[in-house]
């Protein structure tokens, strides 16, 4: 049963991705019989090519995919070199599971609310230090070569690679290995540098990959950010494939496959930069400097993570004040009025998708935390630790999502089945498990042996101190683990998009729809609305162990 | 009261072709051996070995006899063998009761009365209901003891569970345990490298040789 269960999350994960790759690329290639066309042919990608304006949406989407990940991962590691052990560090690891939960759509539209021409940002400080008493007319949001984009993507990684590196730091004992750099007389940051980030990097280089990949064909993102004429490739091809002309699909699946190459291209340039950079580290590391950039990189370091969750903060309260603002004139900082009028006006249309987003949210996590906890289970009874090949976890996060989820769509239609909700499940469920196994296996694999051993010498069946003692143990991780799950079930867009056929719809996939369009004041209500339901669940995830466990004082400090 | 026999038959265990230790000993009903060795001697292992957790990297070889019944093809949890640890390792999640009814066969009759009477028995009267959390350590380990025995096993090993405790409690400790344990019929292996704990036990002292 176990090992049929850990069998099935290789099988869960890889078959329909890798499959769904591979599919994508028949109607591509001309051959689509639901279509109507059982032949091969060139003519998808000849009218792909001359599509106006490709080379630059090529562009845009290849500049976000690398710029992202070397800005976002400066950050964090210049950040972790000069703050690690000082009083913000305990207080931005506290946040940053917060942070990372905040749905991608709801900071964009915050962080677009906030520095838009007629933002929040502009209105604070006009027309007294700029003297505009109209918004100026230039293009912020949406500017033609990604800026924006870009900037919203690197506020949303920094929190994920930060998370990442902080679960792989504890093995490199950083401490210790600091004060010895200190002993010999470096000073703390470069030092840092030189002896940590060297071993620290190959552990989080998967999910700087992953980082690649979600920056290049971003389409949630990118519509509410990105540059409009023209816009990135991902957005182009997901408007190929919904527009009613069906023909369009054949365009749009040659497109699916130029992202991918697209993406590989990012991974390859991506790698030859690190070759490079490791060369410059070795000769660095032995040239034996102790101070110099020391003053650079601190400050860099110290002020990032501040600045961040300033830029992060002002859209919440961007995204607050458009949500119950009246009148708001131009250069005032703040509305004339207040109403309640915007959620009056949004509660019938809400009622549906948020209960979609409920359902959804919370079967694909059950499901996923089942499968999770049977393939670590499997994993522990079997005495083999990390058995299963553990890249195939990241898969669904190294493959675009356009990609493989067009190839599930051309699998069900070859099929003949109707877009339906156990499938829009199914397809969460494929981005909702790598993220629970990653939250829960370190907590799973490092609980006390000796607890099980205790149980087993007292009679205790491997069942019985399963459900008695390491489930109630691992109470606290697990919820956490189902927490990020529905954060992240939240947050997606395309799978719901694009399996639900459009007819089933989220919070997420009405908040992003309104991007064309609706007032800002609609757009706020939606996205705080997208933005509160996480929240909910870490909120949960937090009170609920607290007080089952009200009476039982050890269980604090088994986490 | 327990008339069970423990034998170790030729028990040897390796790791990588090198071996880590040899023992052959009989113990009886009421009697404490001790095994004693430095660190790295492979106490530990033997331990292992006998409550059926013996990581499979380890080669063993042997047999253990309980009441002449080889018990080594059996799971852990079949093997009726008490293991008391460093830490008294009280389930943190569960009452003191929890804890000790967790370890009661499921046919136990009267399962409270017998939690009450055998809290009072160690000195705990009323504990009942208590968080594990807020005992202090002498009272975990009486806990953890009154656990082993409620459990009703055949035999009981002792893995220096005496050693994080200071001198003068792990002295009152000590006491209860051999004494309980001799009351009991139960033969049981103490593991140790403190000297006190092997005169205290009074029975044959195995040495491990440090390879």
């Amino acid at each position: 049963m176990l090992r049929w269960a850990s069998h099935s999350l290789i099988f869960l994960l890889a078959a329909p991705i890798l499959l769904g790759t591979l599919i994508a690329s028949l109607p591509a290639f001309g051959y689509f019989p639901p279509l109507g066309s059982s032949e091969f042919s060139l003519e998808a990608w000849r009218e792909l090519f001359e599509v106006p304006g490709l080379t630059r949406s090529i562009l845009i989407s290849l500049i976000s995919g690398i710029l992202t990940p070397l800005i976002s991962l400066t950050l964090v590691f210049l950040y972790l070199a000069s703050a690690t052990g000082s009083k913000l560090d305990l207080w931005i690891r506290r946040l940053v599971s917060p942070l990372l939960s905040f749905p991608h759509a709801a900071a964009a539209f915050g962080l677009a609310f906030l520095i838009a021409p007629s933002g929040l940002l502009s209105r604070v400080i006009s027309p007294g230090l700029t003297g505009w008493e109209r918004p100026p007319d230039i293009l912020i949001v949406n500017d033609t070569w990604g800026l924006s984009l870009l900037f919203g993507l690197v506020v949303k990684e920094v929190p994920f690679l930060l998370l990442m590196s902080l679960a792989a730091l504890p093995q490199l004992q950083p401490r210790h290995r600091v004060e010895v750099a200190r002993t010999l007389g470096y000073r703390p940051t470069i030092g840092w540098l030189k002896v940590i980030a060297p071993s620290l990097y190959p552990l989080v280089r998967l999910p700087v990959i992953a980082v690649i990949v979600f920056a290049c064909a971003t389409v949630d993102v990118a519509l509410i950010l990105g540059p409009t004429l023209p816009p990135t490739l991902s957005v182009r091809v997901l408007s190929w494939f919904n527009d009613p002309d069906l023909n369009l699909r054949f365009l749009a699946a040659a497109g699916a496959l130029l992202q991918l190459g697209v993406s590989l291209t990012a991974i390859a340039i991506w790698l030859a930069l690190e070759k490079l950079v490791g060369l410059f580290w070795r000769i660095w590391m032995a040239a034996g400097n102790r101070n110099t950039g020391e003053g650079l990189a601190f400050a860099i370091g110290r002020s990032a993570m501040p600045i961040m969750l300033m830029v992060i903060a002002g859209s919440l309260l961007a995204l607050l004040t458009n949500a119950f603002s009246g009148s708001w004139r131009y250069p005032s900082a703040l509305p004339s009025s207040w109403t309640i009028q915007h959620w009056a006006n949004s509660l019938s249309d809400l009622s549906i998708p948020f209960f979609n987003t409920v359902l959804i949210s919370v079967s694909s996590t059950l499901l996923a935390l089942i499968v999770v906890v049977a393939t670590l289970e499997s994993e522990r009874q079997s005495g083999k630790a990390k058995s299963t090949a553990m890249w195939l976890l990241y898969l669904p996060l190294l493959i675009p999502q356009l990609v493989f989820l067009f190839g599930i769509i051309v699998l069900t239609e070859f099929a003949g089945w109707q877009a339906n909700l156990g499938l829009v499940i199914f397809g969460h469920l494929l981005f909702v498990l790598p993220y629970v196994f990653l939250s829960l296996s370190e907590a799973y694999r490092q609980l006390d042996p000796r607890w099980t051993q205790v149980a087993s010498t007292l009679g205790a069946s491997p069942l019985k101190s399963f459900w008695r003692i390491r489930i109630p143990l691992l109470l606290a991780p697990c919820l956490t683990a189902g927490a990020i799950g529905m954060a992240i079930s939240i947050s997606l867009f395309l799978p719901t998009q694009l399996l639900g056929a459009g007819r089933i719809t989220t919070i997420t996939t009405e908040a992003v729809a309104l991007t064309s369009g609706a007032s800002r004041n609609l757009i706020s209500v939606w996205a705080i609305v997208q933005l509160s339901l996480p929240i909910v669940g870490f909120m949960m995830a937090l009170f609920i162990p607290k007080f089952v466990w009200r009476n039982r004082s050890g269980m604090m400090d088994t986490r | 009261m327990s008339n069970s026999v423990l034998e170790l038959n030729d028990v040897s265990i390796s790791l990588g072709g090198k071996q880590l230790l040899e023992i052959d000993c009989r113990v009886g009903s009421g009697e404490i051996l001790t095994v004693m060795g430095p660190s790295g001697s492979g106490k530990s292992s033997l331990l292992a070995y006998i409550a059926g957790f013996l990581a499979p990297v380890f080669e063993s070889s042997g047999s253990v006899l309980v009441n002449g019944d080889d018990i080594c093809s059996l799971a852990a949890e079949r093997r009726r063998i008490g293991l008391l640890f460093q830490d008294p390792l009280l389930f943190p999640h569960l009452s003191v009761a929890g804890n000790l009814r967790f370890a009661m066969p499921r046919n136990a009759q009267h399962k409270s009365q017998a939690i009450s009477e055998g809290l009072h028995d160690i000195g705990l009267a009323g504990f009942d209901n208590r968080d594990p959390g807020t005992l202090s350590g002498g009272q975990a380990s009486r806990v953890a003891l009154l656990r082993l025995l409620l459990c009703a096993p055949n035999a009981v090993l002792l893995d220096e569970p005496f050693s994080k405790l200071d001198t003068q409690l792990s002295e009152e400790i000590r006491a209860l345990v051999f004494d309980k344990l001799r009351a009991s019929g139960l033969p049981t292996i103490l593991v140790t490298h403190d000297q006190a704990d092997a005169e205290r036990a009074g029975g044959q002292i195995h040495t491990l040789l440090s390879r």
